[in-house]
């Protein structure tokens, strides 16, 4: 009963090759993100309570390349342009790109869809450090320093109590360290963090009112000292994260899995989150804590681009950053010369888009 | 080849695995059986790098443990009993998967990689659904995807653990005669989990019967599927007939209630 069932040999002119859609859908996927952030930072550099018109815009611009053509801009008008709303439009994309590309890293290394770059306790212990700073009534130029020493000291304890030891190494034991222990320990850091830092808070109520704005976050302070500060951390982090895309493709199948096909899941889950780990506190330390862009960016490129890594990982970046350019718009204008919280608008208008997107994308998967 | 050296593996206090020893020539096809927990799954999981062990396991003369993660990979093509199969992933983006213990840290595949994978897609009926997302792919067309990854990485130790679980008996047996027309044509060394025993003795070279953790018997299938022996590891409800072709079928034998026949329900309750 073991004679093998021949069957008919295969067509000769099928062996193609995959298709090379993937690629034309990534290259797609990128231009549209690409013509969103163009678009995004223009309605930024746009926008404001002077009411500068675009040629006047254009030339503030244009006066500040070399051979530039000779144009006379008010003094004024290009100080707005130069000092005010470049340097806030360029940190709202920073920011922006940092906490989308995070969060997608993080959904992907620890294979979770509720990630976001705040997990581990970025956030719980940026807001601990600020707060500190605040209540010692410390200069403000402290605060960036503080609360990313914040950030990155909770994420360190996050990792060395949740990781456990690494016993041995080469092919030894490598479900050793799962990442749900890794994100338990996170939720507990996070709530003792923050219980600490509620009660300082309340202990120093005077100060409630600068704690508070602080953690919700915004870009209003916004200077070109600001983006050079984070700008390395966002650049590296960026660059680690998108070198990892193929490998984060590898870890949709499981870490055991992965690790039978020979990746190293505790080094990549390491690396991954020492580069977000580092960006997002950078973002933090001059942005505070603005939320959902980490979960609802990656999760719309993921609906509407699909979910491996090569696409989501350089499109939520850029996606990232045209988000928050325009909920940043929506934060200084809406109720000008008031500034709403930057948050509210993330989740005012984020997460009721990202509701349409999830429903739709539902409705044709179930006709399909 | 691979040799099992006194391996054992212990999660609690009761060892899952104890002083396993078994060789494996190059080319053989092991079928390893035995009743639930017998240890089955960690044998192959110890030999594929994904459980700490004791002992030795040796695959092609070097040490599994002394080799990294990846060279083993490059060694050991492990399937698991229920793969995790993203169903947005393509079929091609699946098998390429299986060039991971080939390509560099932070490299990418290279057009070789993508050949090897259309060539595996071509071999296996898979070329028309390459580009078809997992989840539209049916029972068997998976099980031949889950194959061509592990094929991918082309190792010379196939490790899978009860490959046709999900299948019905028709494609059970296609995809068994698939493995053993790769097996000739590639020189592969497989250990097979296969939970049918009479399946497991038409393909097997030779059966490794685990019990507790211990090799309870080993040897071809004849010596192994016989009454006396499959008793004391499955119980008393077993019997092995020979059929019209030689081979050795293992069923039921039921006692009791099919004695008694069918008793439709007492009526009124």
């Amino acid at each position: 009963m073991k004679s093998a069932v021949r069957r008919p040999a295969a067509g000769p002119a099928r062996a193609a090759g995959p298709p090379a859609a993937p690629r034309a859908r990534t290259g797609r996927a990128i231009a549209v993100a690409v013509a969103a952030l163009i678009a995004a930072l223009i309605t930024g550099i746009l926008a404001g309570p002077a009411g500068l018109s675009l040629p006047t815009v254009a030339a503030a611009l244009v006066t500040r390349l070399p051979w530039h053509p000779a144009l006379s801009v008010p003094a004024v008008d290009s100080a707005i342009v130069w000092q005010i709303r470049l340097p806030r439009v360029v940190l709202g994309a920073l920011v922006g790109a940092m906490l989308a590309g995070g969060g997608a890293a993080y959904q992907g290394v620890f294979r979770n869809p509720l990630a976001d770059p705040y997990l581990l306790g970025v956030a719980a212990g940026g807001g601990l450090g600020a707060t500190i700073v605040i209540i010692a009534g410390a200069s403000p130029a402290l605060l960036p320093p503080a609360a990313f020493l914040g950030a990155v000291l909770a994420v360190a304890i996050t990792y060395m109590l949740g990781a456990g030891r690494r016993s041995g190494r080469g092919a030894g034991p490598v479900v050793s360290n799962s990442s749900a222990s890794i994100v338990l320990a996170g939720v507990a850091v996070a709530a003792l963090l923050t219980a600490v830092q509620t009660y300082l808070q309340q202990e120093h109520s005077q100060t409630l009112q600068a704690v508070y704005s602080w953690i919700l976050g915004g870009l209003s302070q916004a200077t070109w000292s600001d983006d050079a500060l984070i700008l390395p951390y966002v650049a590296v982090a960026a660059a680690v994260l998108l070198a990892h895309r193929r490998l984060l493709d590898v870890l949709r199948v499981g870490e055991a899995e992965a690790s039978s096909l020979g990746l190293d899941v505790a080094r990549l889950r390491l690396t991954v989150v020492l580069a977000a780990t580092l960006g997002t506190a950078a973002a933090v330390s001059v942005s505070g804590l603005i939320g959902f862009v980490g979960i609802i960016v990656p999760h719309t490129v993921r609906l509407t681009a699909g979910p491996s890594y090569r696409v989501l990982l350089p499109v939520s970046m850029i996606g990232g950053s045209a988000f928050l350019v325009l909920a940043d718009v929506v934060a200084r204008t809406a109720q000008a010369p008031a500034e709403v919280p930057i948050g509210v608008i993330t989740a005012l208008a984020g997460a009721p888009f990202f509701l349409f997107v999830l429903r739709s994308r539902r409705a044709r998967q179930d006709l399909a | 080849m691979i040799v099992f050296d006194r391996v054992s593996v212990r999660y609690t206090a009761a060892p899952a695995l104890a002083e396993v020893s078994e060789r494996v020539p190059a080319g053989e096809w092991l079928g390893i059986i035995g009743p639930n927990g017998a240890g089955k799954t960690t044998l192959l999981r110890s030999a594929a790098g994904l459980v700490a062990h004791q002992g030795t396991i040796a695959i092609g003369g070097r040490s599994a443990t002394q080799l990294r993660r990846r060279a083993l990979a490059q060694l050991v093509a492990y399937v698991p009993q229920l793969p995790e199969l993203p169903p947005e992933m393509t079929a091609a983006e699946y098998v390429l998967l299986g060039r991971t213990p080939h390509i560099g840290y932070l490299r990418m595949e290279t057009r070789a990689d993508r050949d090897i994978c259309a060539g595996l897609l071509d071999r296996m009926r898979l070329a028309p659904m390459a580009g078809r997302p997992l989840g539209t792919l049916s029972g068997g067309e998976l099980q031949r995807v889950v194959l061509a990854r592990a094929l991918a990485q082309q190792a010379p130790v196939l490790l899978l653990d009860e490959p046709t679980s999900a299948l019905d008996l028709g494609r059970r047996v296609e995809a068994l005669e698939l493995v053993d027309e790769l097996r000739r044509e590639r020189s592969l060394t497989v250990l097979s989990v296969v939970h049918d025993l009479t399946l497991a003795g038409q393909f097997a070279d030779r059966l490794l019967l685990l019990d507790g953790g211990r090799v309870a018997a080993a040897g071809a299938p004849a010596s192994v599927l016989r009454e006396e022996v499959l008793a004391g590891h499955f119980g008393p409800g077993l019997q092995v007939l020979t059929g019209a072709g030689g081979e050795l079928v293992v069923t039921a034998r039921r006692t009791g209630p099919a004695e008694a026949g069918f008793r439709p329900p007492a009526p009124g309750r």
